[in-house]
């Protein structure tokens, strides 16, 4: 016989815990090292994504396009065709990035020779990586897949990996508790605006990078890629989340959700108490502004792990602090942006002692969603997000504003329910 | 409690209620307050809807796991 009573004391405990662990997160990005010395199941034909599990015949088309390019980039298909054959065949082996301490923006995929950013969070011991940010417009992770997409990425593994690597191990790291407040209070919500992280980054970057790189061509080359890309920091922004997250699963009877993904076709979460299950349901439109010569006709499903962005309390749930994106993302007036945020609060457990928002009169933001909340109140979480064409090989067309489906954060109560013995 | 002792009482909110300007609390449908306020009626509107959505089941097992 289960004592009710006694479970809403025990609920709060476990989430007294799990947000502990959230607050106290200390995330430095320490180096970038090929995935396949991070990573030993990453072996050759292995390729994770974001999102849920999800297997080739059900994968939107930027994500198929984006898997045919990868396969060509590493060498095991000769042409976009032939991967794409391959693929239908079964020769790749697919898995989410997040189960193995990892996160990729939008298509996010992660194959055997990409360069990974390794945020360590200090507090819990633990590591979680992230691709390199490839720029904007015709990019892998929008689905782009053509020969300048590859020799980006090939440029990435050969030349910028390696020196941000060598530059960070130079400088000892750098603490993203600190530079994340300072972006927020610069105007970023560190999903879709992250202006004033990668200038900070770069600023803090610059001069180990200078010392890594002897060529001055080479390092010009490196300094005008990561100064002209505003979205630099987004991947390191997800690997932090990522390593501020993985700590807070598995503690029994938590209700705090620890990880909302999208694959372009599910969006998946998972609970600090029911351990790495996925509680899955359809994806649903970004409703934003697009790019010229693209509308909402051309639009894929909402997609990728970025939204770990949001389940650290960034991004959507901090867009009081970035009224410039409210209207990038078409999310309305600065009043607008404003009321996401407050509505945000009634769906999380705390606020960030350090990451405030200056308007709001540094208040925190908030952090922790609670799927008794979200089930309770009717009010999902938001999402910022970019929109990627719904053909492969075309890339982003636009951004926007998503919401997470309803029926993820049920299904995980109803699981609940059933885990403690009262469904 | 005596409703006879209660009357005149009930009776003096009623007449009140009757014959000042109406001041309002909309709970729930935004519309039925967006309304009065264009009438220029004293209206203050909480945003409530029922728990899990009206979702009966949901709700039983909210009110067992909530706070």
């Amino acid at each position: 016989m289960v004592d009710t009573a006694a479970l809403a004391p025990a609920i709060r405990r476990a989430n007294s815990k799990a947000l502990e662990i959230l607050l106290q997160g200390d995330p430095v990005l320490i180096d970038v090292v090929p995935a396949k010395d991070l990573i030993p199941e990453l072996k050759e034909h292995t390729i994770l994504h974001a999102g849920p599990p999800i297997e080739w015949d059900r994968m939107c088309g930027p994500m198929r396009g984006a898997v045919a390019g990868v396969a060509v980039f590493e060498g095991w298909a000769r042409d976009l065709d032939e991967a794409g054959v391959q693929a239908s065949k079964g020769c790749f082996d697919f898995h989410p990035n997040h189960h193995f301490s990892a996160v990729g923006p939008m298509t996010g995929l992660t194959t055997c020779s990409q360069p990974l950013l390794v945020v360590e969070n200090r507090a819990a011991g633990n590591r979680a990586y992230c691709t390199v940010n490839e720029g904007l417009g015709k990019v892998m992770r929008f689905g782009g897949n053509d020969e300048s997409v590859r020799d980006r990425l090939a440029w990435i593994r050969d030349s910028l990996g390696p020196a941000l690597g060598s530059a960070l191990q130079c400088c000892g790291g750098i603490p993203l508790r600190p530079l994340v407040a300072r972006g927020l209070t610069m105007g970023d919500e560190m999903h879709q605006r992250n202006v004033a992280c990668s200038s900070l980054l770069l600023r803090e970057l610059a001069p180990a990078l200078a010392s890594a790189v002897a060529d001055h061509s080479d390092l010009s080359e490196m300094l005008a890629f990561m100064g002209s890309n505003d979205q630099f920091f987004l991947n390191i922004a997800m690997a932090m989340g990522k390593s501020i997250m993985d700590p807070v699963r598995n503690i029994e009877q938590s209700t705090v959700v620890t990880a909302m993904t999208r694959n372009g076709t599910d969006f998946g979460i998972r609970i600090s108490g029911l351990g790495d299950e996925w509680f899955t349901a359809p994806v649903e439109m970004p409703a934003g502004l697009y790019f010229p010569g693209f509308s909402a006709a051309d639009a894929n499903p909402d997609m990728g792990d970025s939204t770990i962005v949001e389940t650290i309390g960034l991004g959507g749930f901090a867009m009081a602090a970035a009224p410039a994106v409210a209207g990038f993302v078409g999310a309305g007036s600065v009043a607008e942006a404003a009321g996401i945020t407050a509505r945000m609060r009634e769906i999380t457990l705390g606020e960030h002692p350090e990451w405030t928002i200056v308007s709001e009169n540094y208040q925190g933001v908030p952090t922790g969603i609670d799927i008794r909340l979200v089930v309770e109140t009717g009010i999902v979480p938001t999402i910022n997000t970019g929109i990627a064409h719904r053909e492969p090989g075309i890339g982003q067309v636009g951004a926007g504003v998503v919401k997470a489906p309803m029926a993820c954060f049920e299904k995980a109560l109803r699981a609940l329910g059933e885990r403690l013995g009262i469904s | 409690m005596s409703d006879e002792n209660d009357s005149p009482a009930i009776g003096r909110v009623c007449a009140e209620l009757l014959q000042s300007r109406p001041r309002v609390i909309n709970v729930g449908l935004a519309v039925f307050a967006i309304d009065l306020d264009a009438q220029d009626v004293d209206v203050v509107h909480v945003d409530w809807r029922p728990p899990a959505g009206g979702d009966e089941d949901l709700a039983r097992l909210l009110s067992m796991l909530a706070d």
